[in-house]
Order: structure tokens, then sequence, then C-alpha cells
């Protein structure tokens, strides 16, 4: 991004038109990572303990919050991120845990564009705000996410 | 003890600090972030950033760590002690500057509020500030958190 031609990517500031909406794949998650993650980060008992959560009153040992925004962000990695111009995100407007993430949840979703303008200060590059939404195996959303991303402009991008 | 005694409204508690090494990084980022700056060195210095940086999740669960490991007050006041549970979501989360490899962030949080839920009786709503600034004394990241917390 530094004037070197890189490999050209898929996605430049152009494509992400409002109302465009991405498919944002799966993820299994399970028990290990569920425990693994939240030892190291968010250590209480629904989320390190099978009893412990279906204990509690989201009644099944669950995800950190914190672990769904990151499993969120790997999908989003993989289904477009990476191969856009993002220049990255100046933070998030609203997270909402909209219900438990279990050991076993079957996760899936996508991202939608709300809208797209270019930088006032910046010429090269196009500010998009989204909206994510992720759902489990039963049609219940788990997350909805809403936060913009900068996006480089297709012929800034060589 | 009032409930405003117990959360310490307004009151700055210091959290301690997380120190975010390359390999802790990397680590983190393959798993969930694997952008070319948050998992190769050499990648990292021709990037936006212009070097290794944390994933802004991994600055935000830091935060979460230190918060849980740092007490609340004693109840001291009528009835049960309130009692934690979880969280609905947060607001306004900002990733004011990148973390760097090597650096420390020392994470705070301030309660803000709390009102009683109208859906859930016996419940309050408790919104924290959550705060982490680096070496320099820079902010890094801030967010409000909201928590649901028993209390009666």
């Amino acid at each position: 991004m530094t004037g070197k031609a890189v490999t050209r990517k898929t996605w430049a500031f152009e494509d992400l038109t409002v109302g465009r909406s991405i498919d944002l794949g799966h993820k299994d998650v399970t028990a290990e990572e569920i425990v693994e993650f939240a030892a190291e980060y968010d250590p209480q008992p629904m989320h390190l303990d099978e009893e412990a959560g279906r204990a509690s009153i989201l009644g099944g040992l669950s995800a950190s919050g914190w672990h769904t925004c990151s499993m969120y962000m790997r999908l989003l990695c993989d289904a477009f991120l990476l191969d856009s111009t993002s220049q990255g995100a100046p933070g998030i407007d609203q997270i909402k845990w909209k219900r438990p993430v279990l050991a076993g949840d079957r996760l899936g979703g996508s991202i939608t564009v709300l809208a797209a303008r270019e930088s006032k200060s910046r010429p090269a590059i196009g500010i998009v705000s989204f909206r994510s939404e992720l759902f489990n195996q039963r049609g219940d959303a788990v997350l909805e996410l809403d936060n913009s991303i900068m996006f480089l402009k297709r012929e800034a991008q060589a | 003890m009032t409930l405003d005694e117990f959360f310490e409204i307004g009151v700055v508690t210091p959290l301690g600090t997380h120190l975010f090494d390359a390999e802790g990084i990397k680590a983190f980022a393959r798993k969930y972030d694997p952008q070319p700056f948050h998992i190769d060195e050499e990648a990292a210095k021709n990037s936006v950033f212009g070097g290794l940086c944390a994933s802004g999740w991994q600055t935000a669960s830091a935060w979460m760590k230190r918060n849980l490991a740092t007490p609340m007050k004693v109840w001291t006041g009528e009835g049960p002690a309130p009692v934690f549970g979880p969280s609905p979501g947060i607001t306004n989360l900002k990733w004011l500057k990148p973390v760097y490899a090597g650096e420390t962030v020392s994470y705070s949080r301030t309660a803000l509020s709390h009102r009683p839920m109208s859906s859930r009786p016996g419940w309050q709503l408790l919104t924290v500030r959550a705060e982490g600034v680096d070496s320099t004394g820079a902010k890094v990241i801030e967010f409000d958190s909201a928590v649901l917390v028993k209390v009666e």
C-alpha cells in the first residue's frame, strides 16, 4: 500500500455499494475453543465449565462475547476482508450479544453495506458503514455489529 | 452501602497492565484476525500501520481479562450481594492508536450509571467505561460496556 504494486484485491471501495450483502460462511463452535479463549481472556464459570454453564442464565457452556466477536472477525477475514483494500477500522459503533453462543452451535450470517462515502481528507480512501449479523443453526440472531471500515479506491491500489 | 457506592460510580479503577508481545499478537491473530499487519513483521512494515500490531479484538479482550482480575468492592449493604450476569453488548468502541509489538497497555474501568431493567425485575443494567492507554500515556482503546447485575 506504499506505492509498490502488490496483487490486486477483489474488493475495493467501489465494490461496496449500499445494500450489497456478503455471505460470511460458517463457523462450528467447539467446547474446546470456548474454554481455551475464556481461560485466557474471560475466565468466568459459564465460559469454562459445562455444569456451571447449564446452571447459569446462559443455559450451557457459552462463548465469551469477545470470543464471538473474534470468531466473527475470522469469518469476515475469510469471506472478503483479506481479499480487499481494507485500511483498518477506527472502531465499532455497536455490538449486541443477542443470545448465548453455545458449544456445538454452527454460526453463519452476512455483512451488509449501510452507507459508503469518500473521505474528504484522504482522497484515496472511502469509508464504508456496515451491519453484520450472525445466527445460530436454529436461525436465532446471536450477534449484531455495526461499524465502519476504510478501503482504498480501486485506482489508488496499484 | 448503596449500589452507587458498590459500583463506585464515577471512580476510575486501574485494572493493571497487559504486555502485547509479538508471539502473543501473532498467536491471537492467526486464529481470529489473520490480516498481514497482525501476523507477519515483514508484511506489517509495508502496511498502513508500518509495524506488527495487535488485533483490536485482542486489545479489547485483554481489557476483559484485566477487568475480571480486579475485584469489585465487598458488598456491605442490605440483602444479598449483587451478582454480575451477562452483557447485552457494548457501544462506541474506538481503536484510537495501533498497539505495536512490545507495547504494554494499562487498562481501567469507570462505572458510569445504572438503572433498573423493566423487562427483568430484580436486575440492574450497569454501564461501564473501559479504557486502555499505552506506555506514552496515549489512549489506544475505549468503549462503553453494559452488564446485567442481579440485585435482589
